[in-house]
């Protein structure tokens, strides 16, 4: 039976997309009456963890990159099960693009170090980029599994994961340790424990580093860390449409929608 | 070293199958090479390509480079990337396009921090800025609901994935001129992930259907008379991402910013209250019925033909009119 090492989960905390509201005077995003969540996917991701460490043992780390409030939804990833948690925290991080996050987390993984496997979600609900994953592989020099779906087994020195494709899926093994990046909604993640959450709460200390911790210099991360810049933000509306109702019986409905779109 | 010129756009195949949606940057790749005078070079990469190298030639690009060895007839993000990594160096493209698929997401996320080049995201459009010749972007974000438009501020090649059915492939009057090239000893070696098994079936592609039937959280996962209705009209199905996420059906048929933009002619929407991200993924679309008990909607104020009914009721109906009353 093979033993896992660290299993570091990725955790982002989003504001819900249907919640952001654009002032289009301004033009900015305004992300202060969202509700925030733990991005979805990365839920996945903390639950597929959870569920190896279960089978193969390890220890599942949670690692996140954001601003210090996000502490509270970490400890909620504790209170599912987690072991530990780790937030990159500074204020030089702000406006950094998905080079650098992939840069900074791929620092924090091997600060952490002594990992079999890096699982983030697939993508991020408001950046939904989907380039960290892969970019974080690249600067650890592992690789990555992108789109994954399922975990089939583990062994000592590699993994074999079924993975979706145009189409169907491919089942690849993969040597560890390793990148896998997981789909939205592969499993149902589990509630967090009430009695760990207390602990979690009040007992649980996220250690925090900034980023001279992972020894990088202010100008490397941020604005002036990326490599793409936002010039513009716009409101995408849709397209105005008719918006006619057509009432009636279902068979009137039926034949007044056959005749206008020309079925027959 | 030479400077970096040209635009170069990866062309995803596997297993001998061209991906539609390479053609698509293909085509605004020639769009772009002819306004800016810069040369438009394909790559593609597989094991016995000789009929997709030949349709690739004729859509826009000046040269067509071609590596053809067993080790890439699937896609294998190791293997790929060291081919691209190597072709890189060697033709020093300043852009580099890719279509927004799964396998080139993962390829171009790897080459941007490879050659710590930037890197825009799934766009909805891609030019050159005139006056600097920066690759400019539009990224939608938060659903879709907000688009920022992105440009390049450092790094080579300037890269973006641009999502499928953003632009149509158009035949070009001119063909490419096919370079094979082989690559050196060594860099196939190495890799660490090793295919075992692959499945897939043939699947409708949705982005260019003229009809669609979607199937939203109201049918409660019962797609049997959304796939009679779809038959019968000559329609694709789709799902929103609630469906998807119960796995009623791949993610293949999501409509919305997480999956597929439609472009179809006709569009009908069941049982879906529409959201942002679902509303994204038809803004294109010809005309829209969306079919809801819930007069207040959102989705109501994205289509054309609002109906208020339950939607099974309406499927019975519709399925029988379309047989004749029978």
């Amino acid at each position: 039976m093979a033993s896992l090492r660290n299993i570091i989960v990725t955790m982002k905390v989003t504001p819900k997309p249907e919640e952001i509201r654009f002032d289009p005077t301004t033009k900015t995003v305004d992300r202060s009456k969202a509700t925030n969540e733990i991005n979805p996917a990365d839920k996945n991701a903390l639950e597929l963890a959870l569920q190896l460490k279960e089978k193969y043992g390890g220890r599942v780390v949670i690692l996140s990159m954001g601003p210090p409030f996000w502490d509270q939804f970490l400890k909620m990833g504790i209170a599912m099960g987690a072991d530990d948690a780790v937030l990159i925290s500074d204020r030089a991080l702000g406006g950094s693009d998905a080079f650098v996050t992939s840069r900074v987390l791929a620092a924090a993984v091997k600060k952490i170090g002594d990992y079999s496997l890096v699982i983030a979600g697939e993508e991020s609900e408001d950046g939904s980029t989907g380039q960290v994953p892969p970019g974080m592989a690249e600067w650890l020099g592992i690789p990555a599994v992108t789109y994954v779906s399922q975990v089939t087994d583990a062994m000592e020195d590699s993994i074999i994961v079924k993975r979706t494709i145009k189409g169907g899926y491919e089942t690849v093994k993969v040597k560890l340790p390793a990148v896998i990046s997981v789909e939205l909604g592969i499993n149902t993640p589990r509630f967090p424990d009430f009695e760990r959450l207390q602990w979690a709460q009040n007992e649980f200390k996220t250690t925090i580093w900034g980023i001279k911790d992972l020894g990088i210099a202010e100008n490397e991360v941020g604005f002036k860390g990326s490599l793409t810049a936002v010039t513009e933000l716009r409101e995408l509306r849709p397209r105005e449409r008719l918006r006619q109702f057509i009432e009636g019986s279902p068979e009137e409905i039926a034949r007044e929608l056959i005749k206008r779109l020309g079925l027959k | 070293m030479s400077e970096w010129r040209g635009i170069s756009v990866f062309i995803e195949q596997d297993n001998g199958e061209l991906e539609g949606a390479s053609l698509e940057v293909l085509t605004r790749a020639g769009e772009l090479g002819r306004k800016f005078n810069e040369d438009v070079l394909g790559i593609l990469l597989g094991h016995e390509l000789k009929n997709i190298a030949k349709e690739s030639s004729q859509y826009g690009a000046d040269k067509l480079i071609v590596v053809n060895h067993p080790d890439l007839r699937h896609y294998n993000s190791d293997a790929y990337t060291e081919v691209m990594a190597y072709l890189i160096n060697k033709y020093r493209p300043r852009y580099l396009l890719l279509p927004a698929t799964r396998n080139s997401r993962d390829l171009a996320g790897r080459l941007a921090v490879r050659f710590r080049a930037c890197l825009s995201a799934h766009v909805i459009m891609v030019d050159i800025d005139e006056r600097d010749r920066k690759l400019v972007t539009a990224v939608p974000g938060f659903g879709g609901n907000i688009v920022a438009t992105v440009v390049c501020t450092s790094g080579k090649p300037e890269m973006a994935t641009v999502s499928p059915g953003t632009y149509e492939a158009k035949l070009s009057n001119k063909e490419a001129t096919i370079i094979e090239e082989t690559i050196p000893e060594g860099a196939l070696r190495g890799r660490r992930i090793e295919l075992m098994e692959k499945k897939t079936s043939p699947m409708p592609d949705l982005s260019r259907a003229e009809k669609v039937v979607v199937a939203g959280l109201g049918t409660g996962g019962d797609l049997e008379l959304i796939k009679e209705f779809a038959s019968l009209i000559g329609a694709a199905i789709g799902v929103t991402r609630p469906l998807a996420d119960m796995g009623l059906m791949p993610r293949d048929y999501q409509i919305g910013t997480t999956g597929v933009s439609l472009r179809a002619k006709t569009v009908f929407v069941f049982g879906a209250s529409g959201a942002p991200h679902f509303v994204y993924g038809i803004r294109d679309c010809g005309t829209i019925v969306a079919v809801n008990t819930d007069k207040e909607a959102p989705i109501f104020e994205n289509c054309d033909y609002c109906v208020v009914a339950d939607l099974f009721d309406l499927l019975k109906v519709l399925i029988k009119e379309m047989r004749g009353g029978k």
